[in-house]
Order: C-alpha cells, then structure tokens, then sequence
C-alpha cells in the first residue's frame, strides 16, 4: 500500500534538452496545480539559441514551478523534486535539489555519449554523488515507446513522447487531476489524432507505472489554498502587459497602436497583441526600434494610445524618441523587459541593470515616470496604470519588467471594470480656449487637440516651443520655465501614487526595499524571519519616479535599510540620495533571480554585525544562524 | 488664427473646399534664405491644398530635422517637426493610427537616404499611403556645409575639402529599388511641373516619392543649374510623360531609343531616324523605370524628370484594417464583436474559485 502523505508547499522541476517539450510538460503541471486550487509561482528557464547542442549543459531548458496551501511568494530556491531527462539537465540542476529530495531520471539519457556531452566523468547513478537524494531511475523513453507501440509512429515520434510520461508519473507522485492535460492534447494535437492518441497514451503509462512501481512508495497531496473566490486565469507577465495595455485601450476607449520589433525577452507582448486585433489594436513591426517607437509617437500624435516594448539594447535605440516624447509631451508608454546585459548579454535571463537607463538615459532635462511590475500577473495592472498615467499628463511613461516576470506566470483573479480606475481623455475641441501649450493648472498636463479637429491646428516639434503658445521660442527665461513646467508635471503625479505598504512593523531594526520581479523572494524571507520574531519590514516599490509620498517617513522608521536589487546598485543611489541615509546593498548580477535563502541569510548575517558593532563586547563572536 | 472663410471652388471645379492659400500661412516668418529653392516648393503645396478637396484639419505635415524639415512650422495644418531621418517613421504611424488623415512628409537627401535610409526603404515597400517629398540639394545646409548621400563623387565640401570619396544615391532608383508604387522627380525651378507632380503625388494612392532638385544659394548653389537654366534646360533634361515618346532639345530635335537594354541618344534630324523609333514612355512599367532611372548616373545623358513609374498596389493601413475586421469577424456570433473587457479577459484556461472549499 502506498502512503500519501500531506504537504503545504512543493517545489518541483523538470529539466531536459531544449527540444525534449519541457516548457510543455511545466506549463500543463502549473495549470493543473493551478485547478487544484494551489497557489503557484513559474519559473521557466531556457537556452537562448533556438536548438541547442542536444545532451549538453548550455542546451538545458528547465521549468521550476512552486505550489501550495499558503501564500506561495516566489518559484522556490530549492527543488524537493526534479525530474532530469538527460544527465546535462541533472549536472545543471542537481545544486538546486534539496538534501533528501526526489530525483527522477531518465536512464536513457545517462548513455555514455550524454554522460560525455553533460561533462560527467562517471555515471553519476553509479557513484556516491547521489547518495543523499532519494534516486527514482528508470527508462522514461523506452517505457513511453512500449506504451505506443501499437500506433504506427515514427522512430522520432515515438522518441518524442517521453515528456508526457514523464508528467504522467508527476502527476501521480504528487496526485494532481490529468482531465485538462488529456483535453489540451486533444486539442492541441487535433490534426494529428495520432499524435494526440500517442501523448495521451503515453501519459497514463507515466501515471499507472507510478502507481504500480515499487520504487515510488510515496506520494504526496498538496491541500487546495484559501483563495480568494472568482475566476482565475494564468497569465505570464508579457500577456499580462499586453492585455493591461488593451485594457487601457478599452477603458479610454482610444485604439490601441503598439510599435514593435522582435527582441528576446518582450517579443511575446508584440505576438500577443497581434492575437488581439479585434480589440482595434493596430500592431506595426517596424523596421528597428527606432522606428517602433517613433510610429508610435506618431499614432500618439493622432489621438491614438500608443505603446511600444523592448529590452535593454532596444530601449537605447529609443532613447532619442524619448526626448521627442518629453518635448512634445505626448503620451506614450515604453515597456522595458530586462535582460541580463551590456550588449547583447544574455538574452533569455533577468537582470534589473535598467533602472538607470530608464530614469536618467536621455539628452537633456528629460524626467520620464518609472513604474515596475512585482509579479508576472502585476504587468497587468503596472501597464494599465502606465496608460492612464500617460494619457492623464500627457507623458511617456516607462514601465520595467524583466525576462523572470515575462516568462514567468502566475494566476491571475480576472479583474473587473470596477477594479480598474476610470481612464478619461478630453482631447481639446474649441478654438476659443486652445492653445497647444497652455496647462491644466493642476496636472500641468498640456492641452491635446488631434488632427481633424476644425480650427485648432497647431505644430509640435522638438524645438523648444513657447509656453502657452506652443510657438517656436530660444527665450532664456521660457526654456528655464519650460523644463521646470515638465519636471513639476511629472512630480506631480505623486498625487496618482497610492501610500508606499510596508510589510510587517511599520517602524522597527531592518527594512527591506526592493523593486521589480525580486518581490516573491524577498517577501519570502521576510516573512520566514518575522516568524522568528526578527523585526524586519518590507517594502517593495512599483513606481520609483517619482516615489510614493510616505517613502522617506517609512525610511525614518527604520534603523538599517537594506536595498536589495539585482544589479551592482541602481535604486540604494536614488534613495541614499533622496532621503540622505546611508543604506546597505544586496546584489546578485548572474542572470538568476534571488533565491529567498540567500536574502535571510544576508539579513541574519547583517544583524549578527549589527549586534556586534552595538552591544558590549563579547567573549566570542556570535555564529550566524 | 484663421477660421472658415468661404467656399470656392478652384483647380478643374469638381474639388469643392472650404479654405484658401492664405488659410495655410501660420503667423511667423518664413525663415529660410533668400532665394532658397524651398519657397517654390512652399509655394506650390499651398497653391494645391485648397484644390484637393480635403478639409485643412485633416491634413498633417510631418518632417525630420534639416533645413526642409521646417516647412510644417510654415503650413498652418497640423504638423510634427520630429527627429533627423524619422519622420517616415512617425508618418507611418499616424497613417495607420489614422487613415482619414493627408499626411505628408517633408524630408531632405540627409534625413531620408542617411540618417533615415532605413525608414524611407521600408516605407516604400509597405506602400502606406504617405506622399513624401524629398528635397534633395545635395548638401548638409542646417549644418552648414557637409557632403551628403547624394552628393557628387569628388564634390569639394567642408566635410571633403578633397572632394567626396565615394559614389551617391540615385534617390529615384533608390526608391524603385525598395518597391516604391509611385515614383516622380521635379524641379524647384519649374513651378508648372512642380505643380504638376505634387497633384500627381498627392491623388497617388500608397507611398508617393517625389524628388525635388532644390537649388541650396548658400551651399551647393547651382547644383541643378544644368537642368533649369532656360539655355541649357532643353538639352540636359528629358521630360517623361505617359503614353508620349521621350523627346528632348531645344527643338525638339533629340530623342532617347532603347538599344536591348541601354538608353541611347538618336537625332531626328540626321535622316536617319524619326519620331516612331523614340522610346515610348509607359510609367506602369517598372522595368522600364529602372532603365531610364539609371540614365541619371550618366553625365552624357539627359537627367530624366517626371513620373517614372506610378501603379496600383494595395495600401499597408487598408490590409491592416482589413485584418481587424476580419478578427472581428471571426468572433463575432449572432451580434458582431464588441471590445469589451469581459471579451478581453475571457480565456479557455481559466478556471472557477468557489467560496471556501
């Protein structure tokens, strides 16, 4: 009889070659989680080149998903199971399995060539190097080729459906329901009910070996969560902003345009988008960046909202545009999904090295508003609020995002139009009370009147233009005004900005600030030391410019403040020198998010300093938990 | 500012509109040089608005950084003075944001075949529809003197006091080579044919390319002097007109004919040859276009002005238009689409959370 047993959180991960059907087999896991009413946080994880050298470490593609009964804030630091299809996925993976952990592996790829190829002097499965894990091997390709032998396939189709056995055998360990995964192949393989009898073959064999094996004598069940009731969907953070920015679209009820050219990792918001045309979203693939953002700048001009996304190298070609954008005081939301760069980096892992380049990267005085999503669900409702921003004050806004969030995903609690703030745009339309640049005295938002409206013809340009007039003006005294008017304009939506949370003690030893998709981490940690009672807050902030207005009082409230950032020190800058605090950084530059371990281990570290430094001496030095 | 003033009926009398040229001169001063080329041109579009029949709030002028990229700033309609050699970009932008919308745009040998190559050559290729003028000069002004793109080989300048290496563009065969669908080249000094081909360019449907030799008095005076001045015009240019046989002299009395694939220039005088053995111009023909494009780089051979090539090629904006009503179509049930967010949010993965499990 096999014992099941109850777990409140599992993190699982299956790896293998690029072209083994890993992010396949990941996705249908998370969405069956997902319909066990989990909570669950993805992390998917892939080589840039389209088909890597097969067997070797660089062509492993893996996909990390953590699920559970309480608050899941992140994809997990260390896997209690992985599944490796090839011993280059079990050589990359391996120092991400937790001491006693299960490891499935596919014999099949642990052949002499692939030990070779993962750089494996010896069969790992022969020697002592797994000795603490708890080992499940078997031959996963030749046992899914005995469940279709009946089927006329293929050698190479045959060989392909090992990654639905193995999700089979998955969901059996840890007793998830197969319907939907069963339904997505029927439909996905529709035209091919070979291929779809083939996969769904191949996935009970996976679940009824499990069960009948006497090496799986455990398994495990992963009680629903508390959720919130209403409808649910799973959303990657490139989907999510697409359908933030139509959202946008429908509430101002302007069309949508999005200039676009395909860059690793924001391309799936252009192709989203482009799935979305009956919305009247007009997608343009530009010929390069620059053209991607100027055509949107031009789609503005015509009353349009108007939307571009890239990375790092793109966003530089869009710089010039930016200042255009500034000067003319256009609307216009820029999505920056970060990679791991300089240059071209690498392209398909996270990094937040971008901050910078997003507030300061223009000629001129050019202040631009800057918000960053949390989570892959929050690039929904980050977008939206860049849309209404920009369209309110009549500004590009730019909104960070990384490769972690784009790719990532999580379930999302399908938002209602009451949930989402009211979008209103006056375009001007009399000639009496127009001028291109006369001000809303509180917004500062400059008057916007669009072609075709009689009578209020007007030019805009990069020159400096007149205050009020908008004619072409090289005053002294009116460009000073000028680029105060656009600096105030953009300060001012402070107002918009909601009161900077603080997670935990409002005031306390330790405050944790973070930004962008670090956010499952750290909070992660931060409430795994608040439960040993360790002071510490948190807080993680969605717009950097301008802050939120209780920021410095928050910072006051705290003896040391740590900046926790995935790069060499972008936002401790900005804050040390806006609020003149010293504060303390924790960076990690590898292209791999934090993992939650490392953020406690770093806090416990600091305050055994800490302690240390303040109290009286001691005979010995305490010892780090 | 100007309001509607009257209705008048003007051109050929079957465009009705409801403003004048004095609608379009905006308050400031017109700031190029005296005796720049770019008055003419200025001249002539606002001469020809008026006729086309489109209201001036649906007109919008949109230009790079260069001397002629001022020109919005002269027209009172909309305008957007961008950034050096994107104007083609924006353009392209707010053509497809908004088809009701005459967007021209105002570009110079710099910002559209240098800095703007790239944008000017997927332009054309996309066929919005867009009428481009191209001031060429062939010259840097608003800097002051530098080689450009189109700029001759061994041209003395401030950038090449040893003269210009290299070889320039031929915009025209530039803009045949990226698949333009309208293809014309005039002279500012030929206010009749200027007009012309503006109104050519302008009733063109799709991207309309229209070269402009423009006379820089500062920089590069006298570059297109050749082809303009009264005594020299008549031998050194060669009008094109469809369906009419390329004839050129001061009398009439020289004439090109195709030799296989090289133009060659035959008296009619000499006996030998007459009027049935000149080329017959055809502007839907893109070879041919190409052929007698590639007679500017021959000094030995009259420069060709003119609508060299003008076809029908669906628009980029209409296709697009058509495939958003064809996915509208295509989730519309017994009531057409509606964009709504319940629609947007709606996904076959999504799932239910009850109260309380």
């Amino acid at each position: 009889m096999k014992q099941t047993y109850n777990r409140t959180h599992a993190v699982v991960r299956f790896a293998g070659d690029s072209g083994d059907g890993i992010q396949v087999i990941g996705s249908q896991f998370a969405t069956a989680s997902a319909l066990a009413h989990n909570q669950i946080r993805t992390m998917p994880d892939f080589p840039s080149e389209i088909r890597a050298p097969e067997g070797t470490p660089s062509g492993v593609s893996s996909f990390q998903l953590h699920f559970g009964t309480g608050e899941v804030y992140s994809a997990g630091d260390m896997c209690d199971c992985l599944v490796a299809m090839n011993a280059a996925a079990l050589n990359v993976c391996l120092k991400d399995v937790r001491r006693g952990g299960t490891i499935i592996v596919n014999t099949a790829g642990f052949t002499e060539k692939f030990l070779r190829l993962a750089g494996y002097a010896e069969n790992p499965l022969e020697t002592t190097l797994l000795q603490s894990f708890n080992v499940v091997a078997l031959d996963i390709t030749r046992l899914a080729s005995l469940a279709v032998r009946e089927l006329t396939l293929s050698t190479k189709e045959t060989e392909r459906v090992k990654n639905f056995f193995a999700l089979g055998l998955m969901y059996w360990l840890f007793s998830r329901p197969m319907a939907q995964t069963v339904a997505w192949i029927e439909e996905k393989f529709a035209k091919t009910p070979i291929l779809a009898e083939a996969n769904k073959l191949a996935l009970t064999a996976g679940w009824n070996y499990a069960d009948s094996t006497e090496t799986l004598t455990e398994r495990y069940m992963v009680e629903p969560s508390e959720l919130i009731s209403g409808r649910y969907r799973s959303l990657t953070g490139n989907v999510a902003a697409a359908l933030g920015l139509i959202a946008a679209s429908i509430q101002a009820r302007l069309p949508l345009f999005f200039g676009g050219y395909p860059i690793t990792p924001a391309s799936d918001i252009l192709q989203t988008l482009v799935q979305h045309k009956r919305f009247g979203v007009q997608v343009f693939q530009a010929e390069d960046e620059i053209a991607a953002i100027a055509s949107a700048l031009g789609a503005s001009f015509g009353g349009n909202l108007a939307a571009t996304a890239t990375s790092g190298p793109g966003m530089s070609l869009k710089t010039e545009a930016l200042g255009l954008a500034v000067m003319a005081e256009l609307p216009l939301v820029v999505i920056n999904v970060q990679r791991a760069g300089p240059s071209t980096g690498m392209p398909t892992k996270t990094e937040q090295a971008d901050l910078f380049q997003a507030l300061y990267g223009r000629h001129g005085e050019a202040p631009i508003p800057v918000l960053a999503a949390e989570s892959p669900a929050d690039c929904f409702r980050i977008s939206y609020e860049a849309a209404r921003i920009a369209l309110k004050y009549r500004t590009p806004v730019i909104v960070l995002s990384d490769a972690m969030l784009a790719n990532g995903s999580e379930p999302w609690k399908i938002a209602t139009t009451d949930e989402l703030p009211p979008i209103q745009v006056n375009f001007s339309q009399n000639a009496s009370d127009f001028a291109p640049f006369l001000r809303d005295e509180i917004t500062l938002a400059r008057d916007w009147a669009i072609p075709g409206t009689k009578g209020l013809e007007h030019r805009l340009g990069g020159l400096e233009k007149q205050s009020g007039t908008g004619a072409i003006s090289q005053d002294a005294q009116n460009h000073a005004q000028m680029v105060a008017f656009r600096a105030s304009k953009i300060d001012g939506i402070v107002r918009e900005i909601p009161p900077q949370e603080v997670f935990g003690a409002e005031a306390g030893k330790i405050l944790v600030i973070s930004w962008g998709s670090t956010f499952g981490a750290i909070r992660e940690a931060v409430a795994h030391l608040q439960k040993d009672d360790i002071t510490v807050g948190h807080a993680h902030l969605r717009y950097i410019h301008p802050f939120a207005a209780n920021l410095g009082e928050i910072i006051n409230h705290f003896e040391h403040i740590i900046v926790a950032e995935l790069n060499a020190g972008q936002l401790i800058h900005i804050l040390q020198d806006t609020f003149c605090k010293k504060m303390e950084h924790f960076s990690k530059i590898n292209g791999q998010p934090f993992k939650a371990e490392q953020i406690t281990v770093f806090i416990r570290e600091m305050l055994a300093r800490k302690e240390v430094s303040t109290s009286p001496p001691r005979l010995s030095a305490p010892i780090a938990a | 500012m100007s309001t509607l003033i009257e209705t008048v009926t003007v051109g050929d009398g079957t465009h009705e509109c409801a403003f004048s040229i004095k609608d379009l001169k905006p308050a400031g001063d017109v700031r190029w040089c005296a005796g720049c080329g770019n008055y003419s041109v200025l001249s002539q579009v606002q001469k020809l608005l008026p006729e086309l029949g489109v209201p001036r709030e649906n007109i919008a002028f949109i230009s790079g950084i260069g001397c002629s990229s001022r020109f919005p700033y002269y027209m009172n309609t909309y305008g957007f003075h961008t950034i050096h050699g994107r104007a083609a970009a924006v353009a392209s932008g707010l053509k497809v944001a908004r088809p009701d919308l005459s967007v021209w745009v105002v570009t110079g040998d710099g910002d559209a075949l240098s800095i703007g190559g790239n944008h000017t050559i997927h332009l054309l290729r996309r066929n919005i529809d867009l009428n481009v003028l191209l001031f060429n000069n062939q010259i840097y002004g608003l800097t002051k003197g530098q080689y450009s793109p189109t700029s001759q080989h061994g041209q003395v300048t401030k950038s090449s006091p040893a003269g210009m290496p290299g070889y320039p563009f031929d915009p025209v065969s530039l803009a045949l080579g990226a698949g333009a669908s309208f293809v014309a080249r005039t002279l500012d000094r030929d206010l009749r044919h200027l007009g012309v081909m503006l109104r050519r360019a302008a009733e063109h449907k799709g991207t309309s390319f229209l070269e402009i030799y423009q006379n820089c008095v500062v920089f590069n005076d006298g570059a297109f002097e050749n082809f303009t001045d009264k005594a020299t015009k008549p031998e050194n240019t060669l009008f094109l007109e469809h369906g009419k046989p390329l004839i050129f002299g001061a009398n009439s009395e020289k004439a090109i004919r195709l030799d296989g694939v090289e133009p060659r220039v035959i008296s009619l005088g000499d006996g030998e040859h007459s009027v049935s053995d000149a080329l017959v111009y055809d502007e839907t023909n893109p070879n041919l276009a190409f052929i007698i494009a590639g007679m500017s780089r021959n000094p030995d051979l009259p420069r060709p002005v003119g609508v060299f090539l003008a076809v029908e090629r669906p628009c980029f904006e209409e296709e697009l238009t058509t495939q958003i009503q064809a996915d509208a179509q295509k989730y519309s049930t017994d009531k057409p689409f509606e964009p709504s967010l319940e629609a947007l949010f709606a996904s076959e993965d999504e799932w239910t959370v009850a109260l309380h499990h």
